[in-house]
């Protein structure tokens, strides 16, 4: 949703941002490379298989999973459905509003998903109940509580800790039929992928951008990697450009920034 | 290029199977008004897949996909046109894939900047793009509709490549670092290739049999 409502304001902060990062110093105080303080709380709707409301500064985003079954996709037969929806409440924002999803978080529940997807995080191999016929559905829908900037990766975040911590029914096939078990087994996850986003300001790449400094940004960049440092998903974002050599250093930065988040949410997921 | 007559600016690409149509219109008056930006044009894109340009018939509907790849064309396009040149108007940019075969964004774009040039807007570089991926651990560049569903990767990128400036990089796959780095350079430098064609066809638009030599005297 876009917060560029007043321009006049917008341009005295950016010289002032600009002015400020010349000297490696950011509006909050914060280093080029510093995130805001980040907070997981899991296991925050009984009624959902998973969930997890995630804070990164003053943003507040409530991840909650569901698990049902249906019939897979025609290509892939013997995989399960893995969805992530998001949406931004009228209640996380004056400038929010209700009605169909907008551009933006069109691009962000994509983003997003394409990050837990491309990770292969949940092997959904595993989600095969039968193949062909019946697999496990998982949906993950995002609400957007509060918007302080960097949307992306409190919603990544919480999608990720309501995954990891995320229990569904077990099936059985008996006689051709899938029956419905007492017991409940963890979504099968492999990984944990990392979002880490970044807005060019000036020349300067800042890492989780609030809003304030959304406002005045030149152009937004989402780089998402694994366990192993691996790139799995990438976004640009707004009407700039990039220089290739700023690439490369925001996928250095989204490796080294992104290890200890992943630590972070492990813990917070155990 | 310039094929539609009622449009102000247009191009048409053939890239592979891709076959995609773009078609500029403005600057005109801006509808609903609310809308009016003072100080700079405001540029509308829609890619939008004709029904029949996949082997499944589309839902002529816009999809969730083809929104966001709307919203990241615009943000490809924007840089590369001096929009400050004209307040207070719209310029539309239509993108029609009549048929589809992997990277049909970047082609698209590339078609859609021809399209703006031969509407006369100005711009401060063209746009041209390409994609790249891996396939069996080799990054491979241009991936076509097969190659895009089975490999492990794609990573469209367009660039101004006067300007050396990326104004587009998706990424969905599994690259490592060196892999990524290998793969945007790749696309960086495929694009660059493209380029000399839209160059070309842009030169036989505006100097056909005027100045045959400005290609070859750029290009030497």
């Amino acid at each position: 949703m876009s917060m560029k409502k007043n321009y006049v304001v917008e341009t005295i902060r950016k010289a002032q941002m600009v002015e400020l990062l010349a000297k490696g110093r950011r509006v909050d105080e914060r280093s080029p490379d510093e995130h805001r303080p980040l907070t997981i709380q899991t296991g925050v709707i009984q009624k959902a298989n998973g969930s997890a409301i995630v804070t990164l500064g003053n943003t507040e985003v409530l991840a909650g999973v569901k698990v049902a079954t249906g019939a897979p996709f025609p290509d892939t037969p013997d995989k399960g459905l893995l969805v992530v929806n998001a949406e931004i409440l009228p209640l996380a924002s004056p400038y929010a509003e209700p009605g169909p999803p907008s551009e933006e978080a069109i691009e962000l529940a994509r983003v997003v998903d394409r990050g837990v997807r491309e990770s292969e995080m949940v092997d959904l191999t595993k989600l095969c109940i039968i193949e062909g016929k019946t697999v496990y559905t998982v949906f993950v829908d995002v609400n957007i509580m509060n918007v302080d900037g960097n949307l992306f990766d409190a919603t990544s975040y919480a999608v990720v800790s309501a995954l990891r911590t995320a229990k569904m029914k077990k099936y059985a096939v008996e006689n051709d039929k899938v029956v419905v078990k007492d017991d409940v087994v963890p979504v099968p996850v492999e990984k944990t992928p990392v979002s880490v986003t970044m807005a060019r300001i000036g020349d300067v790449l800042v890492v989780d951008p609030s809003s304030e400094e959304e406002a005045a940004m030149d152009m937004r960049i989402t780089i998402t990697t694994d366990d192993d440092g691996n790139v799995c998903a990438s976004q640009k974002g707004e009407a700039s450009t990039i220089t290739p050599a700023h690439v490369l250093e925001a996928v250095d930065t989204s490796i080294r920034v992104g290890k200890a988040i992943r630590a972070q949410i492990i813990e917070a997921t155990k | 290029m310039g094929l539609l007559k009622n449009a102000d600016g247009s191009a048409y690409i053939n890239w592979g199977k891709n076959k995609i149509m773009a078609a500029v219109y403005g600057p005109k008056e801006v509808h609903p008004k609310h809308q009016v930006l003072p100080d700079r044009a405001l540029l509308r894109t829609r890619y939008h897949m004709a029904p029949f340009s996949v082997d499944e018939r589309k839902n002529p509907a816009p999809s969730r996909r083809e929104i966001e790849i709307s919203k990241v064309i615009r943000e490809a396009l924007v840089p590369a046109v001096t929009v400050e040149d004209y307040p207070r108007t719209a310029i539309e940019v239509w993108v029609e894939v009549l048929q589809s075969d992997g990277g049909s964004r970047v082609a698209g774009i590339t078609a859609a900047s021809l399209a703006l040039a031969d509407a006369g807007i100005n711009m401060r570089d063209l746009v041209v793009g390409c994609s790249c991926g891996i396939i069996d651990s080799q990054v491979v560049a241009d991936l076509d509709d097969t190659e895009d569903k089975e490999g492990s990767g794609d990573m469209p990128v367009a660039i101004m490549p006067n300007l050396n400036q990326v104004t587009l990089l998706q990424v969905d796959g599994m690259y490592s670092r060196a892999d990524f780095q290998k793969a945007f350079e790749l696309a960086i430098a495929k694009g660059k290739e493209v380029y000399g064609m839209q160059r070309e066809a842009l030169m036989k638009r505006f100097f056909e049999g005027q100045e045959a030599g400005m290609v070859e005297e750029e290009s030497a």
